[in-house]
């Protein structure tokens, strides 16, 4: 796992948490952290926002155009949005399949 | 930066064209596409080449927006095929055609435009649908279904993107002179606009004139809407 990715992924969820009104310290985040579910520290509009916010940076930071949307995106279990950890992965792994076509 | 940003996709001539000239005038930055490059320019747009239904074209589209103006505030979702047959008369590719830039094009531009006016907080998306939808014209039975996809994407969306700051609305325009009706018989032509409340043909300035409503920022507790020409 990227810890650059993680370090980003953080940052977007620290953001995306102070903008809907709720404080979590960036030492309290990390790659077990849930974004989703009861324990979960988004709601799923959070989980739109904080999508929408990754892929602008991810293209920034890594020079390549990704789509994070997941048909397996609200399924608890299956989701790559689980936690930080399981969407850094995730990422990780779009960003050398667009790199892989491009 | 600028004030303003709206993307009106298909571009290259009739309404789509008649829109963008309208919102440079209003003083807007318009950016538009089509799925070949166009052959007029004008101060205050910028023409991409992209086939909406591209997803990759798509969202090349909007990065480019994205580094040059950082912000849309509006899209007029124009871009559009149709097809005039009966349904035992239309092949499989016709139907693919169609589906493909009314219903998959309007649904990748304003996902892609979503996301960029999420940022903002702020965004207008308008869908054309046609008067063919009110009317169940026969004989436009994959158009019709296209566009009845196309104001049920425009119901759903608004209440998806409500919370970001997006309205999401429809106008179905009656039969407007451009090359979209040109292969349609002329008496066929007359015959909807006899069915209208005031019965002549309607103009560019006639779409642009609720899409102005739908855009202005006091319309912002509009969304989900669909307003018909012509008094249909």
């Amino acid at each position: 796992m990227s810890a650059d990715l993680v370090r980003l992924i953080v940052d977007a969820v620290q953001e995306q948490c102070e903008g809907r009104g709720s404080t979590v310290a960036a030492a309290d985040l990390g790659p077990e952290t849930p974004l989703l579910g009861r324990a979960g520290v988004l709601d799923s509009l959070g989980l739109v926002t904080l999508v929408v916010a990754l892929e602008q940076t991810l293209e920034d930071e890594y020079g390549v155009s990704v789509s994070l949307a997941d048909e397996r995106a609200l399924s608890e279990r299956k989701s790559p949005f689980r936690t930080i950890g399981t969407l850094a992965d995730y990422a990780e792994r779009l960003i050398d399949g667009a790199r892989q076509r491009a | 930066m600028p004030d303003v940003v709206t993307l009106v996709t298909g571009t290259r001539k009739g309404i789509g064209r008649a829109l963008a000239e309208h919102y440079v005038r209003a003083g807007h930055c318009v950016v538009g596409c089509s799925r070949t490059e166009v052959d007029w320019t004008l101060e205050g747009y910028a023409h991409h080449r992209a086939d909406v239904a591209d997803e990759r074209a798509v969202k090349e589209l909007f990065t480019e927006i994205r580094r040059k103006y950082g912000r849309l505030d509006h899209l007029i979702n124009n871009a559009g095929v149709a097809s005039m047959n009966h349904s035992l008369l239309t092949p499989l590719s016709t139907v693919h055609k169609v589906l493909d830039t009314n219903v998959v094009g309007t649904f990748l531009v304003s996902r892609e435009a979503a996301k960029l006016m999420a940022t903002n907080g702020f965004g207008r998306i308008v869908n054309l649908t046609t008067v063919a939808l009110a009317l169940r014209l026969e004989g436009e039975a994959i158009y019709v279904a296209s566009k009845a996809a196309v104001l049920g994407l425009t119901q759903v969306l608004a209440r998806e993107l409500a919370g970001l700051g997006i309205t999401v609305n429809a106008i179905g325009p009656v039969p407007v002179d451009t090359d979209l009706i040109g292969s349609v018989p002329k008496d066929k032509i007359e015959r909807i606009v006899r069915q209208q409340a005031i019965p002549r043909m309607g103009t560019a300035e006639d779409i642009a004139n609720v899409i102005d409503f739908y855009l202005r920022k006091e319309s912002g507790f509009i969304t989900g809407q669909h307003l018909v020409l012509g008094g249909l």
